[in-house]
C-alpha cells in the first residue's frame, strides 16, 4: 500500500467537493488579501450559474476597487462613472426588461457621490438588484472617509477620526432605501464566515429572482472588511468588524415584501 | 403625397424620434427645450414603437442613461440646454471614452451660470472642444429650420453609429421655439434585438458561449492601452473631418466677403446678404451645418477670392477662433455678436459688417 499519494491520485472527478463557478474567469483578483469583494464576486458568480442566467445577466460596474468586477464575472458589463450606476442600470433595464440587471457599488460611489442616482432608482422601483458594498472606507484612493465611516474611526482624511462636528454622523443609506416604497426587498448581510456568506448568497439569489418578477428594486448591503484601508490583519479586520460595524449596520432585513 | 404639418423645432425633435426608431429618451425639464419630452409624453410612442421615454431625476442622470441604453445597442437620445449640458459634459466624456453611440440635443440659452433662457451660441466651445475633461470630439450638428430639428435626429443616429461617438445636435432657443411647415419623412422601424445582436457585436447583448464578454468602459489603466485608445478616436475624428463636413453656401460663388454664420443666426444673415446685395456689395454667407467637423477646407478654398470674412454669434466670439484658424492671418477676420438673449436683425448685422469693411 502506497505511504503517499500524489497530486494526480487527489484531482479526480470523484473527489471534487468544490470547484470554481464557471461565471468566474481565471484572472487572478487585484483584491487584496482579507478583502470581502471577492467572496461577493463569487456569491454572485455561483447565483448567476445557479440560476443558469449568464447570458441574460448584464452587470454594472462602479468607480473603486470594484470597477474591475468584469475582469473575475463571465458576463457582459458597462462601467458606469462615479455614482452613476443606477442611472445606466435604469435604462438597460427598460430597454431590455428580459435581463437581469444589477449594480456593484461601494458606499462612496452608492452613498456619496451617487445619493441622487440611488434613490431614484430605487424610488421608481426599477427591476434591478443592487449590490452595495459597505466597508466604511474609499479603497481604491488610499483609504478616505466614507459617508459610512463610523464616528471615530481613523481615515486619511479623518485622520483625528471622525467627529459629528465636522462631518456629520455616518449615513445609513439602507434604512433610508427601505424606506422607499419603490423597494421589495432591502437587506443587509456580511461575508465574514462561512454560515455569513451563505445567507449572503440566499439574499442574492432572492434579489435575482425578485427582478423576474418584477417586483420592484432589491437592494443587498454586504457590510464589508478593507483590511488594508482599516490597516488591519485580515482576521483582526473580521473581528473589528463583527465589533463595530454591526452595532451601526445590523445584520437581517429591513425589508421584504 | 408628402405630409407637411405645423410645428416647433423642439417638437420635430420629439416627433422625429418616434418615427426614425429612436428605443429611447430620457429627459430632464429645462426651458427652452421641455417641449421635447412634454411631446413624448403626449405621443405615449410605448403604445406604438415600444420606446420608452423617461423623466430622469438630473441631467446627470439622463446622460448616463444613455450610458446603459447605448451599451445595449439602442438608439437613445436626450435633450436640455446650456445649463444641463454643463452637468452632461462628465457622461458625455464617458460615452466618448467608452465608443458609445447617442444623440443629445442642446437647444442653447444664454450663459454663463444660470443666465438667460432666451435664445444663445455659447456653448460652442463647450459642444466643439470637448466639454468634458480628455481628448475627445463629437459631431456637432447645427440645424437652422424646424425641418432639421427632425432630419438631424436620423442623421445624428446615423453618425453615432457610423463612429460610435455621442453626436450633439446644437440649436438654439429660437431653432427650438420657432414653429415651421415640417416635411414628414418615411419611417424608420426600431431595430430588432436580432439586428441589433448581428450588427453590434460589441453591445452587452448578454453573453452567450460563442463569444466573449463585452465590457464597456473607457479605463484602461495600462499606459500604452490607454495610449491605443486615445489614438483610435482620434483616428475617427480625422475620418470625421474627411468624411462628414456639411455646410451650406450661399451666393459665395462671386463673393468679396463672406458672413459665417450658423443656426438662427445663419438665417437672419440671409437677410443680410440680400441688403448687401441690393447695394452692389458682394457679400456671401457660408453656413457650417456640423460645427465638428469645421468647414475649415471650403473657407480655405474661398480665401483667395475674399477680402474680408466676418463671424456672426449669439456669443461674446467663439466659432470665429475657428474661422481664425482656418484663415491663418491671410485675410481680416471680423466679429459681430450679440450676447444676453438678444438676436440682432439683419440691418443690426449689415452695419456691423458695413463698419468693418470700411475699415480695410
Amino acid at each position: 500500500m502506497p505511504t503517499t499519494m500524489e497530486l494526480k491520485d487527489i484531482i479526480k472527478p470523484e473527489n471534487m467537493v468544490y470547484s470554481k463557478s464557471p461565471v468566474l474567469t481565471n484572472n487572478v483578483m487585484h483584491y487584496c488579501p482579507g478583502c470581502s469583494h471577492g467572496t461577493v464576486h463569487k456569491l454572485i458568480a455561483e447565483v448567476i450559474e445557479e440560476m443558469g442566467i449568464q447570458e441574460k445577466t448584464i452587470g454594472i460596474s462602479p468607480v473603486g476597487c470594484s470597477v474591475f468586477a468584469y475582469n473575475y464575472i463571465d458576463i457582459d458589463w458597462q462601467q458606469a462613472a462615479h455614482g452613476r450606476a443606477p442611472a445606466l442600470a435604469t435604462a438597460t433595464k427598460r430597454l431590455c426588461p428580459d435581463k437581469y440587471v444589477f449594480t456593484y457599488q461601494g458606499d462612496g460611489d452608492l452613498a456619496s457621490i451617487g445619493t441622487a442616482e440611488i434613490i431614484h432608482a430605487c424610488n421608481r422601483g426599477e427591476n434591478i438588484v443592487v449590490i452595495f458594498i459597505n466597508n466604511a472606507i474609499y479603497g481604491m484612493t488610499g483609504g478616505q472617509m466614507a459617508p459610512t465611516t463610523l464616528l471615530g474611526m481613523k481615515t486619511s482624511t479623518s485622520p483625528y477620526g471622525r467627529t459629528e462636528e465636522l462631518h456629520g454622523k455616518p449615513l445609513k443609506i439602507t434604512d433610508l432605501i427601505a424606506q422607499l416604497e419603490g423597494t421589495c426587498y432591502v437587506t443587509r448581510q456580511s461575508v465574514q464566515s462561512a454560515v455569513a456568506s451563505r445567507k449572503t448568497k440566499r439574499a442574492i439569489r432572492k434579489a435575482f429572482e425578485n427582478s423576474a418578477l418584477n417586483k420592484g428594486t432589491s437592494f443587498v448591503e454586504v457590510v464589508s472588511a478593507c483590511n488594508s484601508g482599516w490597516k488591519l490583519s485580515p482576521v483582526k479586520s473580521n473581528e473589528w468588524m463583527v465589533e463595530n460595524m454591526f452595532p451601526s449596520y445590523p445584520i437581517g432585513d429591513l425589508k421584504d415584501r | 403625397m408628402a405630409e407637411f404639418i405645423l410645428m416647433k423645432g423642439n417638437e420635430a425633435i420629439a416627433i422625429s424620434a418616434i418615427r426614425n426608431g429612436c428605443d429611447g429618451y430620457f429627459g430632464y425639464p429645462i426651458t427652452p427645450q421641455s417641449e421635447v419630452m412634454e411631446t413624448l409624453m403626449v405621443e405615449r410612442p410605448w403604445e406604438t414603437t415600444g420606446m420608452v421615454v423617461l423623466q430622469a431625476e438630473s441631467e446627470t442622470s439622463s446622460i448616463n442613461m444613455l450610458y446603459g441604453g447605448a451599451s445595449c445597442g439602442k438608439k437613445v437620445m436626450t435633450s436640455s440646454s446650456s445649463p444641463g449640458l454643463s452637468l452632461m459634459c462628465e457622461g458625455l466624456s464617458y460615452l466618448a471614452g467608452a465608443e458609445l453611440p447617442c444623440v443629445v440635443v442642446n437647444v442653447v440659452r444664454g450663459g454663463p451660470g444660470l443666465g438667460t433662457i432666451q435664445p444663445g451660441q455659447g456653448d460652442y466651445f463647450q459642444a466643439c472642444k470637448g466639454g468634458g475633461h480628455g481628448d475627445y470630439k463629437m459631431v456637432v450638428l447645427a440645424p437652422n429650420s424646424a425641418q432639421e430639428m427632425y432630419d438631424f435626429v436620423d442623421l445624428g443616429f446615423d453618425l453615432a453609429f457610423k463612429y460610435l461617438t455621442p453626436v450633439m445636435i446644437l440649436a438654439d432657443g429660437v431653432v427650438g421655439q420657432m414653429m415651421e411647415k415640417v416635411e414628414l419623412r418615411p419611417v424608420k422601424p426600431r431595430w430588432s434585438d436580432q439586428e441589433i445582436k448581428q450588427n453590434f457585436k460589441w453591445a452587452t447583448t448578454g453573453k452567450t458561449p460563442d463569444r466573449k464578454q463585452n465590457v464597456l468602459t473607457s479605463l484602461a489603466l495600462d499606459a500604452a492601452v490607454h495610449e491605443r485608445l486615445n489614438h483610435k478616436l482620434q483616428s475617427k475624428y480625422k475620418q470625421m473631418e474627411k468624411e462628414d463636413v456639411r455646410f451650406e453656401s450661399y451666393m459665395c460663388e462671386d463673393a468679396d466677403h463672406i458672413i459665417v454664420a450658423y443656426g438662427c443666426m445663419a438665417r437672419i444673415c440671409e437677410n443680410t446678404v440680400e441688403l448687401a446685395r441690393n447695394e452692389g456689395i458682394k457679400l456671401g454667407l457660408l453656413r457650417p451645418i456640423t460645427l465638428y467637423p469645421f468647414p475649415t477646407v471650403e473657407i480655405q478654398r474661398l480665401v483667395p477670392q475674399l477680402k474680408s470674412i466676418m463671424s456672426v454669434e449669439l456669443s461674446a466670439g467663439q466659432m470665429v477662433e475657428d474661422v481664425r484658424l482656418a484663415v491663418n492671418g491671410k485675410i481680416p477676420v471680423n466679429f459681430f455678436g450679440r450676447l444676453g438673449g438678444i438676436v440682432p436683425s439683419p440691418h443690426e448685422v449689415y452695419e456691423a459688417f458695413k463698419k468693418e469693411i470700411n475699415k480695410l
